[in-house]
């Protein structure tokens, strides 16, 4: 167990290098220059351009800069922003915020899929397991925003149930309703893979052997069925987890949530270089860490994985 | 015996719905079993066996459902239950003994768990030490001695053997009044098998628990069952006591069956060797065949005593290094310094368990496997040092087939391709020469024309087998390596197969390494027997030689434990 894990940790270093190099090389070659873009109308004598192009290494090549940013990456400095806030201060800042929604939209995301996919599995081809599959049909086919507009209209407009916008301090009663956009699209991926999964699992001998050894109903159904179902819908929890990074960053911005999500997309508006490289290599390192997790988890729940190692 | 019946089937139907409407699957069974009796329900796969007994006691998969009749159990009728009674009859009134060791446990809790689970569920002790305590008891009555240490281990840590006993463990661990084992060791080796029906046996004896024993081994019902039903095609086509049916089986079907069963009192097949006698093909089993078996027999080996091997093993050994998790590995040893030589037109035989390296043996020969030291000569060559145009050359002459029909046919090409690949791989003719090659091959195996178009899917196991012989033969091979390939069929189909083998190799004069755990197949197909023993070739000799005077323990001890070896079968 401890050798996986060091492996796996060594694994992530390859990652970590290619992703940063790759979101890096993507930043700076985007047109315009950054340093003029910060003086907006006005027009900055040379020597102020320089002195600010010196201050952000843009004056040095491009290896360079970046063996630079890492240097500052590895020792806890992740730079500063174009208008001289520092990263680590507003990560600080959103990162709670956004961690709260995230755990939130899971929660939704696994208690509602994985129920759903289970009663629908259970029940294969009654009016449930219709419903429950066009509705994931209809959200597997919005786009989030789309479906983070409606609902905005609909729950925090005309019935006025949620606040429309998150309030200062992002209590959590604001965030259930971006969470459950959020939540949306991966819930349903989560209610379909569960259904198939305890459709072949119902079909296997040994749970015919379970009811043959005289277990109810009630006891075959969670320890047999549904324990069994939950290994393929923990392994693709990892690949969804891209799917949560990508919709809190549009989630965000619609709801006004003071997250992470939100802040990479204002410093993308700003093309502030330097806080999205930072932002973005942040993600790359909790995505990486949270696929270690699920895949350790993974071991946990399937023991033929545990002991093969 | 006592005068009322433990369990009556009465007129049982069962149907399944499928998309082409309702197709019953068993036609008005009807039978009694007694307290204490063991019967055993034989037939081919599809008879409908399985699903009489998935039917008694309500777990039919699927769309199956109970369309009329009665089972009466205790008085009570099973097919009116709820399925909350069901639920208390299953496991503490009626156990079950599983198909599939393999399958049957789940692969998540541990041994333990899925014992006591059992044991809590049908009330026969509550409390977690009294429980756990039951488990160890029944654990160890089913022969698992070290029971108390494994009891945390998962299925995948436990053979099949070991596994099965597990399943019989918990299938006995209530005490229920009938046990219906579907059959329980076919998944097992023959040794193996033995060991756990004598414990079965032993087990349901003292307990004086009624057994359905379903099988589709009429040997293995013979020695373990009192009374025996035979279905056919969802209907009971002959019951009444074993050895009186097995006999002197009345109906025709029965008849076919007792005919097609290898055992050790068959003879092997002979058709005709010299290509001037006319094509004639003994029956399996049957006496009187028509031409002396011995002078065949005989001039087979003393032609093949001349002729250089065609096959030639010279301490052949293959080492695995198995990783043990972090950096270290252990070699083990698969097949340990096998020498053996097959003659032209022969067919040598590779018996063994599972494990014991038959398996490795017929990979290094086909170049599918490196030779770790040793050497393998083909017609002289060895097959080591070749480079990969000669090895591809060699393999021309060499075909395999393997055990099962269902995954070595791919299912994406139909029959047709399936057969001309090896033609198109080797660059055999054109177009034309290649379809004819096809139609040829097919008329040989005994398939009809239509099968080209039609997929794998669309034709039964035994046609499947056919089609991966006609596709070994497509490329005029000198040798066939035959890799269990007649083990997953039913008896009826493998003596067709069988018979097929040996119809070909009298005309085609071809060379079979046939490699099988079943000692009664080797009987009617081979000359030349090596018995495979952990990696090592602890005895060979002809076939007759082997089964008349065994020389080693350990064959003796598979000749015993193939199932009804002692009982001699038809008239």
């Amino acid at each position: 167990m401890f050798w996986y894990i060091v492996r796996r940790i060594l694994q992530g270093i390859p990652v970590f290098f290619g992703s940063t190099l790759i979101i890096f090389a993507m930043v700076f070659a985007m047109p315009g220059n950054p340093v003029l873009r910060m003086f907006g109308e006005r027009t900055p004598n040379p020597a102020q351009v320089a002195a600010l192009e010196a201050m952000y290494h843009l004056d040095q090549p491009f290896f360079v800069r970046y063996f630079l940013y890492l240097g500052d990456v590895v020792q806890g400095n992740l730079g500063y922003t174009f208008a001289g806030q520092s990263v680590n201060e507003i990560l600080a800042r959103t990162f709670p915020t956004t961690l709260r929604l995230a755990l939130l939209a899971v929660i939704i995301q696994l208690g509602i899929g994985v129920t759903v996919g289970l009663i629908s599995g259970l029940r294969k081809g009654s009016v449930f397991d219709g419903t429950a599959l066009v509705i994931s049909l209809l959200l597997i086919s919005m786009p989030v925003f789309v479906l983070g507009f409606v609902m905005q209209w609909f729950f925090g407009i005309q019935l006025g149930i949620f606040r429309p916008t998150v309030g200062a301090g992002a209590p959590w009663a604001d965030l259930i309703l971006p969470a459950i956009v959020l939540a949306a699209l991966n819930m349903a991926y989560v209610i379909r893979l569960t259904r198939a999964s305890v459709l072949e699992t119902a079909q296997q001998d040994f749970v015919r052997m379970a009811y043959g050894k005289g277990l109810t109903r009630r006891r075959v159904i969670p320890v047999h069925i549904l324990r069994n179902s939950l290994i393929p819908v923990t392994t693709n929890l990892a690949a969804d987890f891209g799917i949560l990074i990508v919709g809190a960053t549009v989630t965000e911005g619609i709801f006004n949530v003071p997250g992470v999500g939100n802040e990479l997309f204002k410093a993308i508006n700003r093309h502030d270089t330097p806080e999205i490289v930072s932002i973005v290599t942040i993600l790359v390192i909790v995505y990486v860490l949270v696929n270690l997790f699920i895949d350790l988890l993974y071991g946990v729940l399937d023991p033929r994985i545990r002991y093969v190692k | 015996m006592s005068a009322l019946p433990l369990l009556e089937v009465k007129d049982l139907e069962v149907a399944f719905k499928t998309a082409d409407g309702i197709v019953s699957a068993v036609r008005g069974v009807s039978f009694d079993v007694y307290p204490g009796e063991t019967l055993a329900i034989v037939g081919e796969s599809g008879s409908g066996k399985s699903t009489t007994a998935h039917a008694i006691i309500d777990l039919l998969p699927g769309s199956g459902t109970v369309t009329g009749g009665q089972v009466l159990f205790g008085g009570r009728d099973l097919t009116k239950l709820r399925s909350t009674e069901m639920e208390d009859i299953r496991g503490r009134l009626i156990g079950l003994v599983p198909q599939d060791p393999m399958q049957s446990l789940n692969p998540v809790w541990s041994i333990g768990f899925q014992v006591e689970e059992a044991i809590r569920a049908n009330g026969v002790a509550t409390g977690k030490r009294e429980v756990r305590k039951q488990a160890l008891k029944v654990l160890k009555e089913a022969g698992l001695e070290d029971a108390d240490r494994r009891l945390k281990q998962f299925p995948h840590q436990f053979s099949g053997g070991m596994r099965q006993r597990v399943l019989i463990s918990i299938g006995l661990s209530a005490h229920p009044q009938l046990l219906i084992a579907d059959e329980p060791t076919s998944a097992l080796d023959v040794t193996v098998q033995r060991r756990i029906l004598d414990h079965l046996e032993s087990l349901t004896e003292s307990s004086g628990t009624a057994v359905i024993f379903i099988t589709h081994d009429l040997g293995l019902a013979a020695e373990r069952a009192e009374n025996l039903v035979v279905m056919h095609r969802g209907k009971i086509v002959e019951s009444g006591p074993a050895l009186d049916i097995l006999q002197d089986p009345q109906h025709p079907y029965t008849q076919r069956l007792v005919a097609a069963a290898p055992s050790l009192a068959s003879k092997r097949i002979q058709a005709a060797v010299k290509a001037d006698k006319p094509l004639e093909t003994a029956e399996v089993g049957g006496e009187g065949a028509g031409f002396d078996l011995a002078t065949v027999a005989e001039r087979t080996a003393a032609s093949a005593g001349e002729s250089t091997p065609v096959i030639e093993f010279r301490e052949a050994t293959k080492v695995f290094k198995i990783r043990t998790g972090g950096l270290t590995s252990v070699a083990f040893t698969a097949v340990d310094h096998a020498s053996f030589q097959v003659a032209k037109g022969s067919t040598l035989a590779l018996v063994g368990e599972s494990g014991s390296g038959k398996s490795t043996a017929a990979k290094m020969l086909l170049g599918l496997e490196s030779i770790t030291s040793g050497s393998i000569l083909v017609n002289g060559q060895d097959v080591s040092t070749m480079n990969r145009r000669d090895l591809l050359a060699l393999r021309r002459q060499m075909q395999p087939v393997f055990q099962d029909p269902y995954g070595s046919l791919d299912p994406l090409h139909n029959i047709g391709n399936t057969i001309a690949e090896p033609l198109r791989v080797h660059h055999a003719g054109d177009v034309a020469s290649r379809k004819a090659r096809v139609l040829e091959v097919l008329d040989q195996v005994a398939l009809p024309q239509s099968v080209l178009t039609r997929y794998p899917s669309e034709l039964s196991g035994g046609q499947r087998q056919r089609v991966a012989i006609a596709r070994a033969l497509a490329l005029k091979p000198e040798i066939v390596v035959l890799d269990e390939a007649v083990s997953a069929l039913d008896v009826l189909v493998q003596a067709q197969v069988l018979n097929l083998l040996a119809e070909l190799q009298a005309e085609l004069s071809l060379t079979y390494l046939f490699i099988t755990h079943d000692l009664a197949v080797v009987r009617v197909i081979a000359d030349y027997v090596c018995v495979m023993e952990k990696g090592r070739i602890v005895e060979q000799s002809t076939v007759d030689e082997v089964f008349a005077n065994p020389r080693e323990d350990y064959t003796r001890e598979l000749l015993d434990a193939i199932p009804g070896a002692h009982i001699r079968l038809g008239t």
